[in-house]
Order: C-alpha cells, then sequence, then structure tokens
C-alpha cells in the first residue's frame, strides 16, 4: 500500500475509533422507545411496554384528557373535597445562658413541642389548623392564654379561606402573616412578633407571631391589594423579664423575673382594633408596594403617667418598597414613617416620638450553595430636640439617627442537608452587636437535629442589643417529623 | 458494544477488496465511511433546538407529579414529592413553534414533612437571570432567590435547576460527532468556560422522538463526572415523554431517580396561577 492510500486509511481508522469510544457508551434505548426495524434479517423482540413504530398514541386512562376551563378561573376551588393533609412534628429544645444573668434562670429554654397540623377543603373552603402542645421547663405554663400564645397550648393557625368571586381571595382567622423585603428586619410589616422566642433559641419561624384577623386580597391585571382588620389589638410577644432581662429605664438598671413588664392592654373589641393595607404589583420582576398601617406600637413605647404603667400609644404607618434584580443579586429598598398620633410634636415625654425608618439590601450568591444579604438599616427620630428637651434627666438619650448593619451568610453542605449560618446586626450608633448562629442537620426526612447561639456584645446596658447581653445563651434541638 | 449498522456494511466490504485496490479507491471509500458515519439529513442546531423542545417544551403547558429519590453512597434514600406546573410565555409570533421562549414553573412540594406546602415559582428567562421565588408557609414568607448560579443542587438531589429548567442551547457550542438510525451524538462544548465546572457533555438524542436518552458530563481533567439517563418512556397525549430519569454523580457515588406520574399537556393553566397570590393559596384543582 502507498503512503496515501495509508494516510488515508489511517485518518478512516481514527474516525471510526472515535465512533467506537462513543460507541462504547451509546445507550441503551430505555423501556418505552423501540429500535428501529431492520432491514434485513427477523425483526427483533419488542421488549414489554414498548410502542410499534407506527402505531398511534393511546392515551393513558380517562384521568389524562385536557379538563376543560371553568367558568371562572381558578381563584375559586371548583374541585370537591380534599383528604385531610396533617403532618406533625415533635421537638426537644433546650438552651444554656453563656455568662450569669442575676434576674434569670440559667435555662433560658427547655421544653418538649408538639406541632400538629392540618388542612382540608370542603367544597370551596380551606380549613387550617395549627397548634403546638408544649412542656415547658422554665415559665409556667398552666393558664392557657391563646392570644398571647402563653400555656400548655399555642394556637398558631385556625383558619379558613374562600374565594367569594374570582379576583378575591378571604382569610379568616388566626393566622400568620408577613410581608416587606426586609431579612428579619421589619419596617411595614406590622404583624406581630415574638421576640422572646428569637433571642432564646426558637425555630426562626417562631419570630412571626399569628393575629386573629380577616384578610381580604383583590387581585387585577392593574394591581393588586390586601386589606387586614384585626378587632383587637395584637400586640408583640415583647421582652418582659421572664425569660429574657432587659434595660429598665425606670430604674435604670437591668431587670428582669424581679420586674416583669405589666402594660396596660388596648383590648377592647372593635375600639382597639387595627388595620393595614398593601397595594402591591410585580413588573416583570421588579416588585412594587406601597403600605398603610393604623393602629399601636407593638411593643411597649409609651408610660402611663398616673401609674407608670407601660402603654402601647397609637401608631399610624405608611410606606414603600421596591424588590428586584440587581447586576447578580436582589436588591430591595423599603421606606416607613412611623406617625406616633399621641405625640404628634415630641413634646410628650411619655410617648416614642414619630420616626423615619430606612432599609436598603442586597441578597447574592456568592459561590455555589453560600448565600449572602447584606443590609442597612436607619431609624431616624423626628422631633429631636423636642425629644431631649422633654426627656428625664436620669434617661440615658437616644441619638437621632441609629445606624444599623446586617449581614447574613449561609452555607449549605452535604447535598444541602447541613446548613450553617450566620447573622449579624452591627450597630454602629450604640456601639453594639447581636450575633445569631445556627447549625441544622437533616439526619434524614423524618429528623433533624440542630444548635446555635445568640450572643450580646454591648459598651452600654442601656442601647438596644447592649440590654441583652446577659442573655447570650446557646441552645440544641432535635426534631423528629411525622406525616398522614 | 455495537457498531452502527451502516457503517459496519461498508468497512467489510472494503477489507474484502484490500488485495486489487488503488488509491483512488481508497480514498472514495474512505470518504463513503467517513460520509456515511456523519451524515445526516439535518444541521446539528436543529437537531439540539429539537431536542430542547421535545425535553423542555412540548405543548404550550403541563403538569406532573414528580417522586425524587435521592441515595448516597451508602445506598441511603431520601424522597421528596412535588407537583410541577409549566406555562410557556407566549412567544412573539404564536405562529412560529420552533421559537423557544421564556417559561413559567410552579413547584408545589408534598413531602417530606419539612417542606410540605413550600412552593417554588420560576419565571425561566431566555436572554437574562430567571427570577425565582420561594414561599415558606410557617413564616407566610415570600422570599426572593437569586438566581445567577443555575448549577446549584435542586432541593438536595443531584439534579441542578438548570436540569430542571432547562440549559441555554446558545451557551454552547454544538458538534454533530456521530449518527446512526438510533442516535444521534452531539458534543456540547460551553462557550463560557468559566461558569461551568465541565470541559464539555456529550448528549445521545433518540433519532425518531428527539428525546434526550442520555448526557455525560466531562471534567476539566477528561474524566466523566456526572451521567443523565432517561429510563423510561411513556407516550402521553401524543407526546414521548421520559417518565423515569436517573442523574449521576460519579464521584460522590450518589444517584437522584425522578419518577413522573399523572403527566399532563394541555391542562390550560392561567398565568396568574405563576403569581404570589397562589403561592399563599395553592391551586389545589392543579395539585390532585
Amino acid at each position: 500500500m502507498n503512503p496515501i492510500s495509508l494516510c488515508i486509511w489511517t485518518t478512516a481508522l481514527m474516525l471510526m475509533l472515535v465512533s467506537n469510544s462513543t460507541a462504547q457508551d451509546r445507550p441503551v434505548l430505555p423501556q418505552g422507545l423501540s429500535e428501529p426495524p431492520v432491514t434485513e434479517g427477523d425483526p427483533p423482540a419488542l421488549p414489554p411496554g414498548l410502542l410499534q413504530d407506527d402505531a398511534p398514541s393511546l392515551p393513558e386512562g380517562p384521568g389524562d384528557e385536557p379538563t376543560p376551563l371553568d367558568a371562572f378561573p381558578s381563584g375559586i376551588a371548583s374541585s370537591p373535597s380534599m383528604p385531610l393533609n396533617v403532618t406533625c412534628y415533635w421537638e426537644l429544645r433546650g438552651g444554656l445562658r453563656t455568662d450569669n444573668d442575676p434576674h434569670e434562670k440559667q435555662t433560658p429554654l427547655l421544653e418538649s413541642r408538639l406541632q400538629i397540623a392540618g388542612d382540608g377543603q370542603w367544597e370551596r373552603v380551606v380549613v387550617k389548623i395549627t397548634a403546638d402542645v408544649i412542656y415547658d421547663g422554665v415559665v409556667a405554663r398552666n393558664r392557657i392564654q391563646l392570644n398571647r400564645g402563653e400555656g400548655w397550648i399555642d394556637l398558631r393557625e385556625a383558619n379558613i379561606t374562600f374565594s367569594p368571586t374570582h379576583y378575591m381571595d378571604v382569610k379568616a382567622g388566626r393566622q400568620v402573616m408577613t410581608w416587606g423585603t426586609g431579612d428579619l428586619i421589619f419596617i411595614n410589616d406590622l404583624f406581630p412578633k415574638d421576640w422572646n422566642s428569637f433571642f432564646i433559641g426558637r425555630d426562626e419561624e417562631y419570630l412571626k407571631a399569628p393575629s386573629d384577623a380577616v384578610k381580604v386580597s383583590l387581585f387585577s391585571s392593574a394591581a393588586n391589594i390586601d386589606l387586614y382588620y384585626i378587632p383587637v389589638f395584637d400586640h408583640d410577644r415583647y421582652v418582659d423579664g421572664r425569660r429574657v432581662s432587659y434595660w429598665n429605664s425606670s430604674r435604670n438598671r437591668r431587670s428582669g423575673r424581679n420586674t416583669i413588664v405589666r402594660p396596660l392592654r388596648n383590648n377592647r373589641w372593635f375600639h382597639d382594633f387595627e388595620a393595614g393595607c398593601r397595594l402591591y404589583r410585580n413588573f416583570s420582576g421588579y416588585e412594587i408596594a406601597l403600605y398603610g398601617y393604623t393602629g399601636f406600637w407593638k411593643s411597649p413605647a409609651g408610660v402611663d403617667r398616673k401609674n407608670f404603667r407601660p402603654t402601647f400609644p397609637d401608631l399610624s404607618v405608611y410606606g414603600g418598597s421596591f424588590r428586584g434584580r440587581l447586576f447578580s443579586g436582589i436588591a430591595n429598598v423599603e421606606l416607613g414613617y412611623y406617625d406616633s398620633d399621641d405625640d404628634h410634636s415630641g413634646n410628650n415625654p411619655s410617648v416614642k416620638n414619630s420616626e423615619i425608618r430606612f432599609l436598603m439590601g442586597y441578597d447574592i450568591e456568592l459561590a455555589r450553595d453560600f448565600t449572602a444579604v447584606f443590609q442597612y438599616y436607619l431609624e431616624h427620630m423626628r422631633h429631636y430636640a423636642a425629644y431631649r428637651r422633654v426627656l428625664p434627666k436620669s434617661t440615658y438619650p437616644r441619638h437621632r439617627n441609629r445606624h444599623l448593619i446586617t449581614a447574613r451568610f449561609t452555607k449549605l453542605l452535604l447535598n444541602q442537608n447541613l446548613s450553617l449560618c450566620l447573622f449579624i446586626y452591627f450597630c454602629p450608633t450604640d456601639s453594639d452587636v447581636y450575633v445569631r448562629t445556627n447549625i441544622t442537620w437533616k439526619v434524614s426526612d423524618s429528623w433533624s437535629v440542630e444548635t446555635g447561639g445568640n450572643s450580646f456584645y454591648g459598651r452600654h446596658p442601656y442601647t438596644f442589643f447592649g440590654q441583652f447581653e446577659k442573655n447570650s445563651n446557646i441552645y440544641v434541638g432535635i426534631r423528629r417529623y411525622f406525616t398522614y | 458494544m455495537s457498531t452502527p449498522t451502516t457503517f459496519n456494511m461498508h468497512y467489510t466490504c472494503a477489507i474484502s477488496l484490500g488485495g486489487t485496490m488503488n488509491y483512488f479507491t481508497s480514498l472514495f471509500v474512505a470518504v463513503l465511511v467517513v460520509c456515511t458515519a456523519g451524515a445526516s439529513a439535518q444541521t446539528v442546531e436543529e437537531i439540539v433546538e429539537k431536542s430542547n423542545h421535545a425535553a423542555y417544551y412540548q405543548d404550550t403547558d403541563g403538569s406532573a407529579r414528580v417522586a425524587m429519590t435521592i441515595t448516597d453512597s451508602l445506598a441511603r434514600t431520601r424522597n421528596r414529592t412535588f407537583t410541577i406546573l409549566r406555562r410557556d410565555v407566549p412567544g412573539s409570533d404564536p405562529a412560529d413553534d420552533a421559537h423557544c421562549e421564556d417559561q413559567k414553573y410552579y413547584v408545589y412540594f408534598h413531602l417530606p414533612a419539612d417542606v410540605n406546602e413550600m412552593v417554588f415559582l420560576v419565571w425561566k428567562h431566555v436572554l437574562q437571570d430567571d427570577d425565582r421565588w420561594l414561599y415558606l408557609p410557617a413564616l407566610d414568607l415570600v422570599k426572593r432567590i437569586s438566581a445567577t448560579e443555575k448549577r446549584t443542587s435542586f432541593v438536595g438531589s443531584d439534579f441542578y435547576y438548570e436540569d430542571v429548567s432547562g440549559r441555554n442551547i446558545n451557551d454552547d457550542i454544538h458538534e454533530l460527532i456521530s449518527t446512526d438510525a438510533t442516535y444521534y451524538v452531539v458534543k456540547n462544548t460551553p462557550k463560557n468556560q468559566d461558569t461551568v465546572e465541565f470541559a464539555y457533555y456529550t448528549a445521545w438524542i433518540h433519532t425518531k422522538t428527539f428525546l434526550t436518552i442520555k448526557v455525560a458530563y466531562i471534567d476539566k481533567k477528561g474524566e466523566k463526572y456526572r451521567e443523565y439517563t432517561a429510563l423510561k418512556v411513556d407516550t402521553i397525549q401524543g407526546y414521548p415523554t421520559v417518565t423515569k430519569a436517573q442523574m449521576k454523580n460519579l464521584r460522590t457515588g450518589s444517584s437522584t431517580v425522578l419518577e413522573y406520574s399523572a403527566v399532563k399537556y394541555h391542562i390550560d393553566v392561567p398565568d396568574n396561577i405563576f403569581t404570589e397570590r397562589y403561592l399563599r393559596r395553592p391551586p389545589t384543582k392543579y395539585l390532585r
């Protein structure tokens, strides 16, 4: 063979070898597809489940025909009853203070919790109930007080949802509501928060406390609106001293179980109501919203001059927010004006002044399974001169502008079954810091284990995070899920 | 190991002529061999477009119940069950079926218990980053998720977000490296090597249905480290559909199997399902 023929054959051989190497990985056709019939020899027997080449496709059964569109789009649940969906978990959680607090027990958290959640649909109404049965080793829970979440039952949800028209949803009863764009910072979300749970190491879900409300949502292509009405004030589950010590400004020192905060309650039905609204629209992934609220300061923000008990003064909030893609992350901006209705001028030392609150945040994925959220938050006190003028001389003054920077880092490992989370609140104005750490390991689909800590540092004992310095703690929890 | 049938014929013929060939005949036969081995009635771009269409764009919408089983290297398993609703955003030219536009996905989780009633909403964009939201029912929180990193595990499985919603076909250079009666074998090399962890991936595309039957991912050291296989195909409402698929991570030894049941096409799911309203109020009509 001459050299040119040899070259040609070598090239052809190489090409054949390349084809062969891919041929080694060549997959077998899966069940359901057949090899094309060979043009010579006997046709191979079809494996089970395969179709003939030219056979018309058969529908799977009566169920897979396209369902006709209802007269109303699926805002209305036109389906009959759905089976009850029940999930439960049982959890053991305990925590220990890392510092000695003379006003508190060494364990801020020691409990067994069984959560039972069920939802079902009857005709066009969805019913949802979630309740926690608690055995608490820190605080006596003999008397059930459903509104404040005290007692051995904490009813987290008990509501019905239905759609009277295709453009309207109504949810009535006990429900958790959240809106706004911040990450653990809330400006226009005036729904009650459970600060005790947040600081002592309960699951982050417990930061949001339920409200007893009627919520009406209206939808259109122009914009959507949520309106809610709470017939009797649902305040925050504020720090009252039973688990977490706080700065007692009337005594200028920290207090705890020795001085439980007992505010005057606004509990007259329909008189002490709250109401709020949100008007929002999504413009191609850019979310814009306007908010309004009328009610009360959610944590005690005033003092009754006659009996010196803390109060919840009147409050209105107006604000707006924006959230959307920016470069490779998500940016958000939120603004709210806190109008202290009982003290418009700032001259009343017993009532908190009006404030402007501003938030800017950026959420970015730094690497695979590693995300970060950075936020800047500002509280600007209005009528600061009046505040300083009427402030009792023994009370440490707040700053006109309180700046807060937060950073959250979340890393997922082991196929996202292990999550490591670090959240830092840093306030350069008050020189205090709050650090939350959490490690959660999903051992299996049924079991998860977590541990973490809450650390407070402050140069002064009277600032927002500094006051909680003695409450720094570590905690451990184990959870078992059940489904039916 | 089997070689393509037509190629075999020409090779046998050539060997029998070996004794008396001159180099012109050699050239003719070699060219015939190469052309037969590499010939295709379609361009590689057409093949890739059709296979992308068959995988992600069948009909204009659809739903499926998915059972996901994740098995680690020690044979321990985790299960996830979810319902996925898909809707293709109508293109600018409704008559142009081959033109793949944006899509919307609504993924409602049933199991396990810690993700029950969580919803994942994606607005997939071809020309920009996707928009993603995650709804956490216990907090009533609609969380916005950054979507830059598409090659991140989807709910802890061996499938990435990109595998579930589709990789942009314009991100790779496609080469048809061989073809036979059953498969088109396409090699895909990323245009921007820095954005991905693989050097290239090879796809075996069924010639008749354009379903992707196997994909082998080769890393920058030249080793296969990840492999996708379609295990079962059913024809549903006239569309050949992969109803069982597996993704293996050859480095860690883990694998994930997806089984699709109750697959439906043309369910006329309205566009407003893919909005915040239905994160908070799951559309039970489509989730049964």
